[in-house]
């Protein structure tokens, strides 16, 4: 993961967009991570006959060309569904910018490299404001330094140190939390044995 | 030092500490579905990774299966399905599939089966795995990458939540339930309010429920964004569980699992128990609820433009109008199920104001049961004829359903729904369709009218 996120905002301004929404169920009937772009917010991109909506503003010029959100307050609520942020950075979004996001898609987003940088609600609405313009906002979403540039302006948001760490090194949590192997065992071995969970088959 | 019971149950599970203020915490039992779990075991087969141990995990089939009949509604459902059975068969692990008298939704499915006890932490690929802190046990909803993480390793990389206490005093007024206290408490703390937190329920109110309603209302704590529901566990949670056919092999006593006297909280919400009315919600949101004899709201002098939008893009939707009121609003199809709101008792409640009655002709009704379990059971009490005589179509299989509308159980475009579920986002029941949360029921008083109606005029046999 690059030390930051640089691109053309789109301001998409809806409180409670929940993870239904950013991936509507049909395009979770699948046992791939693959494929998910045309999913992305398909019902607001999209028509039933699969027309392109033109009023919906990613579909319009300039912002066709977003890389990075400006979101309503609870981006991602709902479900758990991780698709949902498979999509977005298959559809090509890098960072999603916002007041706060629920619990799973934060840790999902985190997973997958999707930076969610978090600000105060005066600062986002500045910036639907000014990425609402037809010339275009492009901000940097700065993760090693913490802040947001655009306009000339630097911004300082807020993300937590692990995450920050997470999105910076691109690691592997599986492979890293596996090396801690036997700090693993030496927990289990002070479980009784009916703490040890055995489902029966 | 005092600490809360959610500190006293992560302290419990830490297995060591990590860079950046995270932990590794321990994972007693893993539940998986067909739909956010075949990315992890393909993460596992990439990396050439067994899993754990094998036996802490259970997989159920519930999101993609048909109701109707046990054969997958369409290639696409069987596709997931014969997927999970293939990943479990190979890794020995536990499957409640298709045709397995224990199927149902999966968090119905595992109290029924005893795998939850005080003191456990249980994780599961789905939002809704906050069910299990009625019985004081830490679950939480993961994501696929996260499950790819407990098949591994057993642990999760975990942050420390904040904590918020949800006090409800008092008695519950008539024809108020469980759906109707934690429908409040959305409204209340709103849809986003209890992001970052673990939120303890407590009071008069929650002791006085039965373990189906508390699991109702931790069920839906993720529906204000906690990540995280817990009820101290009392004779009631330890009963429900005593017989069952894990609970003889479980034993997470040793703490007291309840917060201590005095213990800090960051946030603190009292509400009192009175002032619960019959709740519906009008929108696309869960906190955008009124009670059944309520309006829409309308826009206010003083409400800011963002909030004007939210308002009219809801009314949009939803199809309705400023002002209407919200008894009279007309049903097409009326939805008793989910792991919100499907257990036996849920049935019950429901069937009671069934009997005797018909459901409007111009009302689709369904039911389906949370579990094989609660179906032979209800079966067994008849309830399934008094769901049959009025009118109601009494599923023979039991899933997720029209919930979440991914097997072909989906309400059509501007169909209108009346339901015992947990979200009604746009599009959550299908693409358009319109849904009216609300207890299961008010549900069944709906579908007999026709249109939504009070709970309260209904018993007195209006």
């Amino acid at each position: 993961m690059p030390k930051s996120v640089s691109g053309l905002a789109a301001p998409f301004p809806p409180s409670n967009v929940d993870t239904d929404v950013i991936m509507p169920k049909r395009f979770l009937r699948t046992i791939t991570r693959e494929g998910l772009g045309e999913g992305t917010l398909a019902d607001l991109r999209f028509d039933e006959e699969r027309h392109i909506r033109p009023d919906f503003i990613l579909n319009r010029a300039p912002w066709n060309d977003a890389s990075i959100l400006i979101v309503g307050d609870n981006f991602g609520c709902g479900s758990s569904r991780e698709h949902a942020v498979w999509g977005l950075k298959q559809m090509g979004i890098g960072g999603v910018i916002g007041t706060g996001f629920a619990g799973i898609f934060f840790d999902n987003a985190r997973k997958n490299g999707l930076a969610l940088p978090i600000v105060p609600a005066a600062l986002r609405d500045d910036l639907l404001a000014l990425a609402s313009h037809e010339d275009g906002l492009t901000i940097t979403i700065d993760i090693a330094e913490g802040v947001l540039r655009f306009d000339n302006q630097v911004q300082p948001f807020t993300m937590d140190d692990a995450t920050t760490t997470a999105l910076l090194e691109d690691r592997d949590d599986t492979l890293d939390s596996l090396k801690l192997a036997d700090q693993i065992r030496k927990y289990e071995t002070g479980l009784t044995e009916k703490m040890r969970v055995k489902v029966i088959a | 030092m005092t600490r809360t019971l959610y500190d006293k149950l992560v302290d419990a599970h830490k297995v060591c500490d990590l860079p950046d203020g995270e932990m590794l915490v321990y994972v007693d039992f893993h539940i998986m579905n067909e739909y956010t779990s075949p990315q992890a075991f393909s993460g596992l087969e990439q990396k050439g990774l067994p899993v754990w141990r094998p036996e802490a995990h259970l997989s159920v089939v519930d999101h993609v299966n048909a109701t109707r009949s046990s054969q997958p509604p369409d290639a696409a459902s069987k596709l997931l399905i014969d997927n999970l059975n293939a990943n479990c068969r190979k890794h020995g692990i536990a499957l409640y599939g298709l045709g397995d008298p224990r199927q149902g939704i999966e968090h119905v499915v595992v109290p029924e089966q005893g795998l939850v006890a005080p003191g456990m932490l249980i994780a599961c690929g789905d939002s809704h795995t906050t069910t299990y802190g009625a019985f004081g046990a830490l679950g939480f909803g993961i994501g696929t990458s996260e499950v790819e993480h407990v098949l591994a390793t057993q642990t999760l990389r975990y942050k420390r939540l904040k904590t918020m206490l949800v006090s409800v005093e008092g008695k519950l007024p008539a024809g108020a339930t469980a759906k109707d206290i934690i429908m409040k408490v959305v409204q209340v703390v709103g849809a986003g309010g209890a992001n970052g937190y673990a939120v303890e329920f407590t009071g008069s109110a929650i002791r006085d429920l039965d373990m189906s309603g508390r699991m109702t209302i931790c069920n839906m704590a993720v529906e204000l964004g906690g990540r995280a529901a817990l009820m101290a566990p009392d004779e009631k949670a330890y009963a429900k569980i005593a017989g069952r056919a894990h609970s003889g092999l479980l034993d997470f006593s040793g703490e007291t699992w309840v917060s201590d006297p005095g213990a800090p909280f960051d946030a603190v919400f009292e509400i009192d128990a009175a002032d619960i009315a019959p709740l519906v919600t009008w929108g696309i949101s869960p906190d955008q609820s009124v009670p059944v004899d309520g309006v829409v709201p309308s826009q206010t002098a003083h409400m800011p433009p963002k909030a004007k939008e939210g308002l009219q893009r809801a009314l949009d939707y939803m199809g309705l109008q400023p002002g209407q009121p919200v008894q009279g609003i007309s049903i097409d199809s009326a939805f008793i199920g989910s792991c919100t709101n499907s257990r036996i008792e849920d049935l019950r409640a429901a069937a009671e104001i069934l009997k005797g009655r018909k459901v409007a002709t111009t009302v689709q009704a369904i039911v389906v049961p949370g579990s094989i379990f609660t179906k032979l059971q209800a079966e067994k009490e008849g309830l399934d004829q008094v769901f049959r005589d009025a009118g109601f179509d009494w599923r023979p299989e039991s899933g997720c359903s029209m919930c979440l509308a991914m097997n072909d159980d989906v309400a059509l475009d501007g169909e209108r729904v009346a339901s015992s579920t947990n979200r009604n986002f746009e599009g959550r029941q299908g693409r358009g369709a319109r849904t009216h949360l609300m207890s299961p029921a008010m549900v069944a008083a709906a579908a007999i009218k026709g249109h939504i109606t009070d709970i309260r005029d209904f018993k007195k046999g209006s």
